[in-house]
């Protein structure tokens, strides 16, 4: 099963994101995020790039609403506090509630290219939905 | 693919008919090799999906620029009665304020055509663009929320630009209502170190010469003149903006239910206009669009500054002073005709220009008698307009014209489209130099992304809302 695939939308970037359990959905929406937002130039080596480490708990009013709200949080960690993710282990997913364990590096432009500016995660089309065994999920993301 | 059905009503508008929970019906303008390019996607839905919202009044309209965009098309235009109405953040856009200023300068082509690239490389140096670009202008928390409740106002203070500068920025550069009180902590975090950035995507400053002039009188009072070097820039409120944008929708979205409006897309969550969610809603927008005034007031500035170094000139030869400053992603309580009387209105423009008439108090005096300058860029290769605003802009839009080209081809089929091509030498054959942050840019910007910017253009000028003053053919462009 591919993890996510983008799609085309005029102006803006889409993403139709699949997993088997919710749990993979959420991982494979970050790491869909993490490659639509920004290259690394090299792997990460030794302990010292890894600088935080944070325990984050999102709420949602549906499933869909959670996944925009998660996507929103790792979007103001990378636009505003300058982080960027190198691990995202959902502990827990429902429908309505998501806790998940992130590590952090810091960006760094010799480490990272910013490859587009993303300035929302938008509800436009938003849907998840769970097919047979596996889920689908597609957003739109402004940029 | 769309599955609406159109009217074709004249020349220039088709009729999106009243249908299922649509309380007014759609107008889009557009001729119709302009109306053959909207079945590609899902905008005249997107149309119809507006006239859902409460309280909106005579059509829902769309102008020739149209495409897809996520609630409400680009290039949409909406009016909501103040007491019956909705205010939408996603009619606004995520980009508060984005829009286009154009400063025009003594310089003529031949004056500067062996210097472009010197003025074009120290411009790109001075200008901070690109992805996550952060400025110069470093602002204490006091100062922050200046910005938020005064716009230039705040820069021209702090010495960025004249007091002449704010006469010729809509609104003066500060819209009224801000309250800063407003604005979340995570907006204030993602725009505290971006006023004075170009940002990237479709955001550039581009040195342009005048090409044409169509009408005398107006360019005249515009100040433009055949030959004429002159400076176009396109940003607004940065991360402030996407985050004011977000915040809101978010906390509509999650209150949707409690306002008992039906919709057919999240995106269009919205408030009443009375209710407290929608005043603070406005108060929030108006803080980022005095952060984008301020933002492009002070690129004014360094651009100026640029421009005198490199040209080793006085201000006073170079002359650099600004034409007109717009916004096009807004919702501004203005007043109207309707039926005969005159009633405010919560008007949001997301990708449309104010377009208002010749005589219309709103504009600057110095502007009175031909009509307010319409900037409307088009893409790197082609350039710009310059119109005036018309009276059946008035009558009809809710005085709002165009505000660019519009893209016709996704970023993806752009990206794909450029394989094996320097866009870069593309243009430069065809007398643009471009300087750009990511080749990744250059390929999703490409000019085949876009409609043709006359086609545009000749639609809002036939159908009355704005007449066509002067075409502006790009020399140099910085894009992020």
């Amino acid at each position: 099963m591919i993890a996510y695939q983008f799609i085309d939308h005029t102006a803006d970037i889409g993403v139709e994101i699949y997993g088997r359990t919710r749990r993979e959905l959420f991982t494979n929406a970050c790491r869909a995020f993490q490659d639509l937002s920004l290259d690394r130039k090299e792997a990460v080596t030794g302990r010292e790039d890894v600088l935080w480490e944070e325990k984050i708990t999102v709420h949602g009013s549906d499933i869909a609403d959670l996944l925009v709200n998660f996507l929103r949080e790792l979007l103001y960690e990378l636009n505003a506090k300058k982080r960027v993710i190198i691990l995202c282990a959902i502990a827990a997913v429902s429908n309505n509630k998501l806790t998940a364990r992130l590590l952090f590096e810091s960006y760094s432009p010799k480490r990272h290219t910013l490859k587009a500016e993303v300035k929302a995660v938008t509800y436009h089309g938003l849907c998840v939905e769970k097919t047979g065994s596996a889920w689908r999920a597609k957003v739109i993301f402004d940029v | 693919m769309s599955d609406v059905f159109l009217e074709k009503l004249d020349d220039h508008r088709w009729l999106v008919p009243q249908s299922g929970r649509m309380r007014v019906p759609g107008i889009i303008y557009a001729d119709e090799g302009l109306r053959d390019l909207l079945h590609h996607d899902d905008s005249i839905r997107q149309v119809a999906n507006v006239a859902h919202l409460p309280g909106i009044v005579n059509y829902s309209l769309a102008m020739p620029d149209i495409h897809w965009g996520y609630g409400f098309p680009i290039g949409g235009v909406a009016a909501f009665d103040l007491e019956t109405g909705v205010v939408s953040p996603g009619g606004v856009g995520y980009d508060i304020n984005c829009g286009c200023r154009l400063m025009a300068t003594n310089l003529t082509l031949s004056d500067i055509k062996d210097r472009i690239s010197d003025i074009t490389n120290s411009l790109y140096g001075k200008i901070p663009s690109g992805v996550g670009s952060t400025g110069h202008v470093k602002l204490s928390v006091r100062d922050q929320k200046k910005v938020l409740e005064e716009g230039a106002r705040w820069a021209v203070k702090a010495g960025f630009g004249s007091g002449q500068d704010l006469e010729t920025t809509e609104d003066g550069g500060c819209l009224t209502g801000a309250d800063p009180a407003q604005v979340s902590a995570r907006a204030l975090e993602r725009g505290k170190n971006q006023l004075g950035t170009l940002g990237s995507g479709n955001h550039f400053l581009e040195i342009e010469v005048v090409e044409r002039i169509f009408d005398d009188t107006a360019a005249q009072a515009f100040g433009l003149r055949k030959d004429q070097i002159v400076i176009m820039i396109h940003t607004g409120s940065r991360g402030l903006g996407y985050q004011i944008c977000d915040d809101y929708l978010a906390l509509m979205v999650k209150h949707q239910q409690e306002t008992g409006i039906e919709l057919p897309d999240r995106q269009l969550a919205c408030a009443y206009l009375a209710s407290p969610r929608g005043r603070n809603y406005l108060a929030a927008m108006a803080c980022g669009a005095n952060y984008a005034w301020a933002n492009r007031q002070i690129l004014m500035h360094i651009t100026q500054e640029v421009l005198e170094k490199t040209l080793r000139m006085a201000p006073r030869e170079l002359g650099m002073r600004l034409v007109y400053d717009v916004c096009h992603n807004i919702a501004k309580i203005e007043t109207f005709t309707i039926g005969g009387i005159e009633k405010k209105l919560c008007v949001h423009r997301k990708g449309a220009t104010r377009a208002y008439p010749a005589g219309h108090e709103d504009i600057p005096a110095r502007y009175r008698d031909v009509g307010q300058p319409v900037l409307i860029p088009g893409d790197m290769g082609t350039g710009s307009y310059v119109l005036a605003g018309q009276e059946k802009a008035l009558a009809e839009t809710f005085g709002s014209a165009c505000h660019g080209a519009g893209r016709v081809m996704s970023r993806t089929q752009a990206v794909k489209s450029s394989r094996g091509r320097s866009i870069s030498r593309e243009l430069a054959d065809r007398g643009v130099l471009v300087m750009a942050g990511s080749k990744g840019t250059l390929a999703e910007e490409m000019p085949e992304a876009y409609k043709d910017l006359n086609a545009v253009v000749q639609v809002v000028h036939e159908a009355g809302i704005a007449r066509k003053t002067a075409r502006l053919k790009a020399v140099a462009c910085i894009k992020g």
